[in-house]
């Protein structure tokens, strides 16, 4: 909201300057966003920080308050006229100007009552109002269509008021006035955009706003009148209030202005609700809006004759929930059907308008209008929101009462705007206000000890300061031995009557009057929690420092996916082989690509490879994520998964490198996935034929552990691949279960002795079936080697001219070592016998020549 | 003529002199020195040589090897030298030509500022609770004292799944009503812990906002936890993540499960508080929310509020993130593009 501190000033005394009121604000949860100025200068503030403003400053011995005495007709041109302004000097200045508002004055002599506006001498800086851009222009004497000119009476562009170019600025007499006198004494006007949590609902308004300022500055708030002159019969036999749901409409006030005028507002009003961004349009209804924003209650005025009219006597206004089928057209044209959520104020012939939010068409102020009914009401904030949804329309009345408007304030706001509309559009008010007031909230009062507010504080504060501070905040207060009483005062629905949570409301409202800052810092001396470790976080950094070592990079996917993105994992014609569960449907998707909760991170994988294909032929990346997984309750299982890809070139390309810019393949993740299980210290593990329906089927693995298959990878399955578009080079990924790696994980290995003795090294090959599984060999090998084996290395995988067609020969590194004697050629002999004779055997090999 | 002992010292010691490298040097030593070597048929010879000059023979035979032996020795150490001065003269390569690439990898930038706030809390005692992503109303708002079509719902642009009863959160604060209940022992046991996870929020993907993002949430609860507490950790907090004289300020503010309120401002680390265009010239950056747990979140916690209290905040890494590198774009975050993420 807009606030002007010209209209703050009405209610407070502000003896700071503005922008240390900012940051007062601010710092008590009155977020002044923007400071806007108008003509007067920024103050600089020590040890205050603000953007720098480039708004124009009013020169105030050149800018003046000036009065049209008279408009002459230009001699040589018809769009331009002579204003004759009085500016305190000795003579009148005779200034050219087009502003079709002075028109028509035009040869009519001397203007009475005097009009006021604003004028700029030769010299003075002002915007240049033709250009589109912000461009200052500074007076010089030239001459225009045959008329010397060296000053102007100025537009509102011209100052930067606002973008108002058509005319000069015409204000009406105000006997204050002084010729000559700054322009920015009279206009210069600084703006705080404040922005409200939803608590400071009874901040709303100009009055809350200087509320605030009033308690913050420990000064006196004056409020202006509620009283209203009444002189016509009492209101009572004019027209009746029929509330049908009393906690939607706690209550309901009418008043009524009669012989009135409808015409424009006077300058003040326009000048003010224009400086806050709302359109004049008329007095009556520019007092209720002005009312909106100076006492935050928002009044609806009727044409109390169109009621008249359409009751056929003496109307009743009733406040109801719609009938079926019930329609309404409102004021921004719409014809509404009404849900069985919209409050109604309607009459004995039908709805008028949605209460609280906006008026209905029919029964609008027009300009013939004579007799004016004024509505304050009170609404239920709930039945508003409600209303809101259903209707989705949002008007500065909505926005307060969804927030909470006291109903208290009805009757204020009733008295002020009625008597506003008197005094400026003439009439005769109806004595006395109609007010049916069926739920008056309950009275707040709430005992608070001073010692709980300094234990919960952490400071010490004194009974009477803490008692100062509710005070000013318009609490009553009485003082019961240590224990501050506080009734919460009718303008606030806020405090809640729950003796924790009221007193925990009368805190907050301390700690910010008395300042957040004056609170001390200080170390929790409270008993410290029993100490324990996350073992799934510990375990879950390591797999993410043991994959970041192998040069792999950590993404972090959206867990918004589509059934169809998930769908083109599955190659057609096979089952799936995703985790089983349903989607976590998403009711309001962000698009239609992400409805639906991931089931697989493989999906994200192959996302981000297709994307960063576009600038890479080489990428290693995994994830560490959640996956969603329905299973019948009420929320979806959560595991955690790896996932990881490897694909392009083994090593960047590089002018030395042409050998080894071979592509990744299966391997190259077997061996970042034994190099995790091996930096989590897992043994007990199985890479078995894969499964998984993703993967080539010939070329995948499935990982177990026990019997429980943890996860898949393997060379992309050619049609997904495809797909994608991935076919520049092979793609190789995996998903692994998180889970199961933190329950196998050992936290504590031993390390084994470094060796004493010195190892016996030996090369064999070994002439085998190409269709024989290496692991397998090696598992011979190494059952045949026993203890004194200590490691198979193969090294050579060879078929070719000098093995026979169906064979292959795989060759091995072993080493022998025994850990308490240094091991003989003899020794070794005798293993290597063994190995070869268990190959032989069981493998049918042959030991290659 | 002459003496046969006289004529391979002469000749080997010449043709030495015309060795320049190693491998002519080996030739020449086993040429001379070897088993097979010249001096070696000498000492062959001893045998067949009459009984009286055997000694005289051996002597000079040995005199001999010894003389050679060092020739060689110096010769080789000659070469040794020279090939090094050459090595160290000619064998420059190219500096300036492109490395061979190693590949680095990386953690993710979110990854990383959640290390570094964990390793904070934890040095303060706290402990990071994991909790659920997807998850029930009643615990993302109702139970959080945001019962239905409280106002400040509005400030929630929530995800729904098809059971209108469950939610993605979108905070971590759920997190505490689950830690509350799972470690508070039925309100009989003090609290502390961080709750670092995934939310999410219905809103227009733009480069200042997403439609999901971290938040790391704090939480102490006690007999004794003080407002001046709430500060004190928090400043605490700010000099160990940003700078030792990190100013901090606290601004009211509002947020339904904590009173009073507060908003944390830390001295804008970019420009020293002078006021830049990330700070917009206000010299504060905005680090956190955070605030006392209401009385009724206490309570939905299993906590009796006259007895116990407790004090809670809130942060967005990504924020952090973006305001420490100077990211403009909070796209980049789920991007998976290697070009950001290799930034790091
Ligand atoms: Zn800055």
């Amino acid at each position: 909201m807009l606030v002007p501190i010209s209209w703050l000033k009405d209610y407070v005394d502000i003896d700071v300057p503005v922008e240390s009121l900012a940051e007062r604000l601010t710092v008590a949860g009155l977020e002044v966003t923007h400071i806007r100025y108008i003509g007067l200068p920024q103050q600089e503030v020590p040890g205050l920080q603000m953007p720098r403003s480039d708004h124009l400053v009013w020169d105030r011995d050149k800018i003046l308050l000036g009065r049209i005495v008279e408009v002459k007709a230009h001699p040589q041109a018809d769009r331009l006229v002579l204003a004759m302004v009085d500016y305190g000097g000795a003579e009148l200045e005779q200034c050219v100007t087009g502003a079709t508002n002075l028109f028509r004055y035009k040869d009519q002599g001397e203007i009475n009552p005097p009009i006021w506006s604003a004028f700029a001498m030769e010299g003075a800086t002002v915007w240049d109002g033709h250009s589109d851009k912000a461009k200052r222009m500074t007076l010089k004497g030239k001459e225009l269509r045959g008329i010397y000119n060296k000053s102007m009476v100025c537009s509102e562009k011209e100052l930067g008021i606002s973008d108002e170019h058509e005319g000069v600025i015409v204000m009406d007499h105000d006997d204050s006035y002084i010729a000559g006198a700054p322009l920015a004494d009279a206009l210069g006007d600084v703006l705080l955009d404040i922005e409200f949590t939803p608590n400071l609902a009874r901040c709303f308004s100009m009055i809350g706003v200087a509320r605030e300022v009033a308690a913050l500055l420990n000064v006196e708030l004056r409020y202006p009148s509620f009283d209203f002159l009444a002189g016509g019969e009492p209101i009572a036999g004019q027209v009746d209030i029929d509330i049908r749901e009393p906690e939607l409409n706690p209550r309901f006030t009418l008043t009524l202005l009669r012989d009135t005028e409808v015409k424009t507002s006077p300058f003040w009003l326009q000048h003010r609700l224009k400086l806050i961004g709302q359109r004049p349009r008329n007095n009556i209804v520019d007092v209720t809006n002005y009312l909106t924003f100076e006492l935050g209650t928002p009044l609806h005025a009727f044409d109390y004759d169109k009621l008249v009219e359409r009751a056929g006597g003496r109307p009743t206004i009733i406040t109801r929930l719609p009938e079926p089928g019930e329609q309404l057209e409102t004021l921004d044209d719409v014809l509404r059907d009404l849900g069985a959520e919209t409050i109604l104020v309607a009459d004995t012939a039908g709805a008028l308008s949605l209460g609280g939010v906006i008026g209905g068409g029919e029964t609008e102020i027009s300009a013939s209008t004579r007799n004016v009914l004024l509505e304050a009401a009170a609404w239920n904030n709930i039945g508003i929101r409600k209303t809101l949804k259903e209707q989705r329309v949002y008007t500065e009345a909505s926005t307060r009462f969804s927030r909470g408007v006291h109903p208290s304030q009805a009757i204020l706001g009733c008295g002020r705007g009625i008597e506003l509309m008197r005094q400026i559009g003439g009439g005769t008010v109806a004595s006395g206000v109609l007010d049916h007031y069926p739920r008056p909230p309950e009275t707040v009062t709430i005992d608070l000890p001073i010692e709980r507010v300094n234990r919960l504080l952490g400071m010490e504060v004194a009974l009477e300061a803490a008692a100062d501070a509710l005070r000013r905040l318009e609490f009553e207060v009485e003082l019961i031995g240590d224990v501050i009483r506080a009734t919460a005062p009718d303008h606030r629905l806020d405090i809640n009557n729950d003796k924790v949570v009221g007193q925990a409301d009368l805190l907050e409202e301390i700690a910010r009057i008395i300042g957040y800052d004056k609170i001390p810092n200080s170390i929790m001396a409270d008993e410290m929690p029993p100490q324990w470790e996350n073992t799934t976080v510990i375990i879950e950094e390591r797999i993410r420092d043991i994959l970041v070592g192998q040069g792999l990079y950590e993404v972090i996917s959206y867990r918004f996916t589509s059934r169809e993105s998930e769908a083109m994992l599955i190659p057609a014609g096979a089952r799936s082989s995703l985790p089983e569960g349903d989607h976590v449907q998403i009711a309001n998707p962000a698009a239609s690509e992400r409805d639906v909760l991931r089931k697989t991170l493989l999906i994200n994988m192959l996302e981000s490879a297709v994307n960063n294909a576009r600038y890479q032929s080489s990428q290693q990346l995994f994830e560490v994520g959640k996956v969603y997984l329905g299973r019948g309750d009420l929320l979806p299982e959560e595991p955690l998964h790896l996932g990881i890809l490897l694909t392009g070139p083994r090593d960047e390309p590089w002018w030395q490198g042409a050998d080894a810019s071979a592509d990744m393949d299966f391997y190259d993740l077997k061996g970042v996935i034994e190099s995790l299980f091996a930096g989590l210290h897992i043994n007990d593990y199985s890479v078995q034929r894969g499964s998984h329906s993703s993967f080539h089927p010939g070329r995948s693995a499935d990982l177990y552990i026990g019997r429980e298959r943890i996860g898949s990878f393997g060379e992309l399955h050619p049609e997904v691949a495809a797909r994608f578009k991935l076919t520049d080079a092979k793609v190789i990924c995996g998903e692994i279960q998180v889970a199961p790696l933190i329950q196998q994980h050992q936290r504590l290995h031993t390390i084994a002795p470094l060796p004493t003795t010195p190892a016996v090294l030996e090369d064999i090959a070994l002439v085998v079936n190409a269709d024989l599984a290496a692991g397998e060999v090696e598992a011979v090998i190494r059952q045949a080697g026993g203890r004194l084996l200590k490691d198979v290395r193969l090294f050579d995988v060879y078929t070719g001219d000098q093995i026979p067609p169906g064979k292959k020969s795989l060759a091995y590194a072993l080493t022998y070592q025994d850990d308490n004697r240094t091991l003989t050629d003899k020794n070794a002999a005798k293993i290597r016998k063994k190995i070869i004779g268990a190959a032989r055997h069981r493998l049918k090999a042959e030991l290659r020549a | 003529m002459s003496n046969p002992i006289e004529q391979i010292r002469g000749e080997a010691l010449q043709s030495l002199e015309s060795v320049t490298d190693s491998e002519t040097l080996a030739a020449w030593r086993s040429q001379y020195l070897g088993r097979r070597g010249a001096v070696g048929k000498l000492f062959g010879q001893i045998g067949s040589l009459p009984q009286a000059e055997r000694a005289a023979f051996g002597q000079q035979v040995n005199a001999l090897q010894a003389e050679l032996d060092a020739a060689f020795n110096a010769r080789e150490e000659l070469i040794r030298s020279q090939s090094m001065a050459r090595d160290l003269e000619e064998g420059d390569i190219d500096i300036t030509l492109p490395a061979h690439p190693r590949r680095r990898g990386g953690l993710h930038p979110s990854t990383r500022t959640h290390r570094e706030f964990q390793s904070i809390w934890a040095d303060m005692g706290f402990h990071v609770y994991q909790s659920r992503d997807v998850e029930e109303d009643e615990l993302n708002f109702t139970l959080l004292n945001l019962p239905p079509h409280h106002p400040a719902r509005d400030m929630q642009d929530t995800f729904y799944t098809s059971d209108s009863r469950v939610l993605l959160r979108t905070h971590t604060s759920p997190g505490q009503i689950r830690a509350m209940r799972e470690l508070g022992a039925g309100g009989s046991k003090p609290i502390r812990v961080i709750l670092p996870g995934m939310c999410y929020r219905q809103e227009q993907i733009t480069a200042r906002s997403e439609i999901q993002f971290t938040q790391v949430e704090g939480l102490a609860i006690g007999r004794n936890i003080r407002m001046s507490d709430l500060k004190g950790t928090i400043a605490e907090f700010a000099k160990r993540m940003y700078s030792p004289e990190a100013k901090v300020r606290f601004r009211a503010s509002y947020f339904p499960f904590t009173e009073p309120s507060m908003e944390v401002d830390v001295e804008c680390f970019l420009c020293g508080g002078e006021g830049c265009r990330v700070c917009k010239y206000t010299g504060w950056l905005e680090i956190a929310g955070s605030g006392m747990v209401h009385p009724t979140v206490l309570r939905n916690g299993g906590y009796d509020p006259s007895e116990w209290s407790g004090f809670a905040f809130g942060m967005g890494p990504e924020r952090i993130t973006m305001l420490k590198h100077g990211i403009q774009d909070i796209r980049y975050f789920w991007s998976n593009d290697l070009r950001f993420l290799q930034q790091f």
